[in-house]
């Protein structure tokens, strides 16, 4: 397949997983804040901050509001243009990716990404998003959702599929870390947290929920939520669709699928730094992670993922194209043809 | 038919308003309802107003979900917008068709046969029926490639052909577009739309299908593959998202299951082209480009092209890669050239041209050039080398200025203005503000040059949607409609 293509699926998933991360993180945050009495500036930005921080556009966002209100970042990570982590950025990338891969995806996911994108740029976008911001967000999601379907629905799980695949899993163990990144500082840099009040344990709900981990959380550990649990929950846990563990070890696979190597041996260092990634956290406990320091440690996975994202690219998108062993590579696909072309033109 | 019906029922009547002095696709010259229309007249007068206005919405809202647009060029968010679509069918019976496809097989014959001899023994310069000059002052002339054998000799493998009707309904070839035409996945799409749309109707009138055209056009790529390549890897050339036509790239692309590249997925190696895929390079044997010969191979034409592949001409001439269309076909695009096709048919083919050309006027001939000069206000004037209806004078409804600015401009560059006289292109009901009214029409068939020459029954139909307007360039405010070519004739 050709590379361009590889790249195009890779960030076409990738920026609709990001707008339904973003979706589902406000919406929960700012249901949040209708549990919270009396906030003043500070608490408010206390609160919202590490939200916009999330997408890593902190500075530009401080630099055009003075207050953090919810209506100013929610303005700003849905409709600002000019914020490319924005759910309206997002969804032109992605759309503006599959537009360039047209012939790659079906009829179906190409009208569903349309049509989200149609309405984003509509003026009922904005009128929804005032009437009910929830209703809103379900959009969104409800969406993205659809489009994940679509793909494996309709799709053929063919190179691209996994490509997009890796796109989306990448993505979204980044998010899920971030997102339980939100609350770091309430815990202690090193250890776990004493005790928790009744306000850190709605926070850490608010988490979860950004997660879309409320229900499966309670079926494990009952309705006590502790970040101990929390994190243990969207770090390690095997079966959980959003864990980062989960997502990492969907990625492996994914690259495998892709090379066609085994998962004993690696091709490339994108399977390597993945495999390695995927091994430690299947061999790791929450004891030992906040051990460490959850934030440090969720610093690590990203960069970490930053790694792999980059080797990933540089295996498949950006070759070098004039190595030795490429040229060799050339050569002999040239004889070949050169054979055949001398056996075509032969006349008996 | 003089006045109009405007009937007060809510009940559609297509009994539109003939313009008089031009010929009209359904009523013809006197104004009743020709027999080809006749049962799409029947099944129209049945639909109710708001049925109408909500089939009309939601196609326009299905174009637009499944992208079906068209980029607009110096728009900096980059816009795209749907290609206006007509729902009124425009109807040819299989009598008018075969003609059509007749005198089209024959100019393309021609036109292909023209451009191989200029590129070799230019027999057509020596026996002094072409002069010379004009050939070697085209723009699109490529000196460099003559003496270039191109695979199985065809230059032209796509080719769109613009014709128009006069006020006597006689067809006429407005120009031919030998380089890159598009508006064939308008063709697919539009035809795909009224499917839906009116389904019923199909089956009552016997319309023959367009739906083969991206398997045509795969056999005739495939027909001219480097010599012993038995499966050859096919791509097509896009200059990108940003392209007005890129719709029609992918849509193209997707519906033959070829890849779609840009210049940037190619490279060439030892006069080979390949493109580069995630398990390395994999060779190209033929390129359906989508991008002029300016933009082909920075190391050759332009410089500045970031569209290209640098190398790409030598694997082309080493034979290596082929090209469709080839390289040069330009020069037939040429307006100069136009004037010269009645005399190329009866020059290769030593037959009379069944579609005639349009009464031409060479400015850079000394009889002609006092003509346009003391005619321009009742002449259309045409750049040489322009398409999409740019560069363009329409006499009787220019200002002064534009005529003498004009003026100017073909004194001094003779060579590169024609002028034909105001032409009446024929008109077709519309849908327009709630009722239908008749406007200018004209028709692009494709046709395609392989082993045989196919040409999908139909084409597009252009309509230029302003009243009065004979400009059906989607550029300049103009929509489309669906083409039928019936099975029979009525």
């Amino acid at each position: 397949m050709l590379s361009r293509v590889a790249n195009s699926l890779y960030w076409m998933s990738r920026y609709i997983e990001r707008a339904e991360n973003v979706a589902r993180l406000l919406d929960v945050n700012l249901q949040l804040l209708l549990d919270f009495r009396s906030l003043d500036d500070e608490k408010l930005r206390a609160h919202w901050l590490p939200i916009v921080q999330t997408t890593g556009d902190q500075e530009s966002f401080v630099k055009q509001h003075q207050r953090a209100t919810a209506a100013a970042v929610a303005d700003f990570m849905v409709f600002r243009q000019e914020n490319p982590n924005s759910i309206v950025s997002s969804i032109c990338s992605a759309r503006e990716n599959a537009r360039m891969v047209r012939d790659q995806i079906t009829q179906e996911t190409w009208e569903e990404l349309n049509r989200l994108y149609l309405f984003m740029l509509s003026p009922q976008a904005r009128q929804m998003w005032t009437d009910s911001p929830t209703d809103f967000f379900n959009q969104i999601k409800g969406s993205s959702l659809q489009l994940i379907g679509l793909s494996d629905a309709t799709h053929i799980h063919n190179e691209g599929w996994w490509f997009s695949e890796a796109g989306r899993f990448i993505e979204r163990a980044d998010k899920t870390s971030r997102i339980l990144d939100l609350r770091y500082h309430t815990l202690p840099t090193r250890g776990l947290p004493k005790s928790v009040s009744q306000m850190d344990t709605l926070e850490w709900s608010a988490v979860l929920r950004s997660c879309s981990g409320w229900d499966a959380f309670k079926s494990i550990y009952g309705a006590e939520v502790h970040p101990r649990h929390v994190a243990e929950f969207l770090l390690l846990n095997e079966d959980f669709p959003r864990s980062v563990r989960f997502c990492v070890e969907r990625l492996n696979d994914s690259l495998r699928r892709i090379s066609g190597v085994s998962d004993r041996r690696f091709s490339n260092d994108a399977e390597k730094l993945c495999g390695r990634l995927a091994a430690e956290l299947q061999f790791c406990t929450i004891e030992e992670v906040f051990e460490a320091g959850l934030h440090d440690y969720i610093d690590q996975v990203q960069i970490k993922l930053n790694n792999i994202g980059e080797a990933l690219f540089n295996a498949y998108i950006f070759k070098a194209f004039d190595t030795d062993g490429e040229e060799h590579f050339v050569q002999q696909e040239e004889q070949q043809q050169q054979f055949k072309s001398a056996i075509g033109n032969r006349k008996f | 038919m003089t006045a109009v019906v405007k009937k007060q029922l809510n009940q559609l009547s297509l009994d539109a308003d003939v313009a008089n002095g031009f010929f009209d696709e359904m009523f013809g010259r006197e104004a009743s309802t020709l027999d080809h229309y006749q049962k799409l007249r029947g099944a129209f007068n049945q639909i109710t107003h708001d049925d109408f206005k909500t089939k009309r919405n939601s196609v326009d809202l299905a174009f637009l979900r499944q992208g079906v647009t068209f980029n607009v060029y110096g728009d900096s968010r980059g816009t795209e917008r749907i290609f206006p679509f007509d729902l009124v069918p425009r109807i040819i019976p299989a009598k008018e068709w075969e003609h059509i496809e007749r005198g089209l097989v024959q100019r393309i014959t021609a036109l292909n046969l023209f451009l191989h001899d200029i590129y070799h023994e230019q027999r057509i310069v020596k026996d002094g029926v072409v002069p010379e000059h004009y050939i070697l002052s085209g723009k699109h002339f490529r000196r460099e490639f003559v003496n270039f054998a191109v695979p199985k000799d065809i230059y032209i493998h796509v080719c769109g052909t613009d014709l128009i009707r006069d006020d006597k309904g006689q067809y006429m070839v407005l120009e031919d577009n030998g380089r890159c035409p598009s508006g064939v996945s308008y063709v697919l799409e539009n035809r795909r739309a009224m499917k839906r749309t009116f389904h019923g109707l199909f089956e009552n009138v016997g319309v023959r299908p367009v739906e083969h055209y991206p398997q045509e056009l795969l056999k005739s790529l495939q027909h001219i593959a480097p010599a012993g390549v038995a499966e050859p890897t096919i791509a097509l050339l896009t200059p990108g998202a940003h392209n007005s036509a890129y719709f029609e790239h992918t849509y193209l692309a997707r519906q033959m299951g070829i890849e779609i590249v840009e210049g940037r997925d190619l490279l060439v190696r030892d006069d080979h082209v390949f493109m580069r895929t995630t398990k390395g390079l994999r060779p190209v044997h033929v390129i359906y480009r989508r991008i002029d010969d300016d933009f082909l191979d920075p190391t050759v034409f332009r410089r500045d092209s970031m569209l290209g592949v640098p190398g790409l001409i030598r694997a082309y001439r080493a034979g290596n890669v082929s090209l469709a269309n080839s390289i040069g076909t330009g020069i037939a695009d040429d307006k100069v050239m136009y004037y010269f096709v009645p005399k190329m048919i009866e020059y290769y083919l030593d037959q009379k041209p069944i579609i005639p050309n349009v009464p031409t006027y060479l400015a850079s001939e000394e009889a002609d050039m006092k003509y346009i000069l003391a005619n321009l206000e009742k002449l259309v004037v045409k750049a040489a080398n322009e398409s999409g209806g740019y560069g363009m004078l329409m006499g009787p409804k220019a200002a002064k200025e534009e005529i003498e600015e004009f003026r100017k401009r073909i004194i001094a560059e003779p060579r590169n203005y024609i002028a034909q006289p105001m032409i009446s292109l024929s008109t077709h009901p519309t849908y327009v503000d709630g009722g239908f009214e008749g406007r200018h029409v004209d028709l692009r068939p494709f046709i395609l040059c392989g082993e045989k020459t196919v040409i999908v029954p139909g084409g597009l139909t252009r309509v230029a949607l302003r009243k009065g307007s004979l400009v059906v360039n989607s550029s300049q405010g103009g929509g489309s409609k669906d083409t039928w070519v019936l099975y029979g004739d009525e």
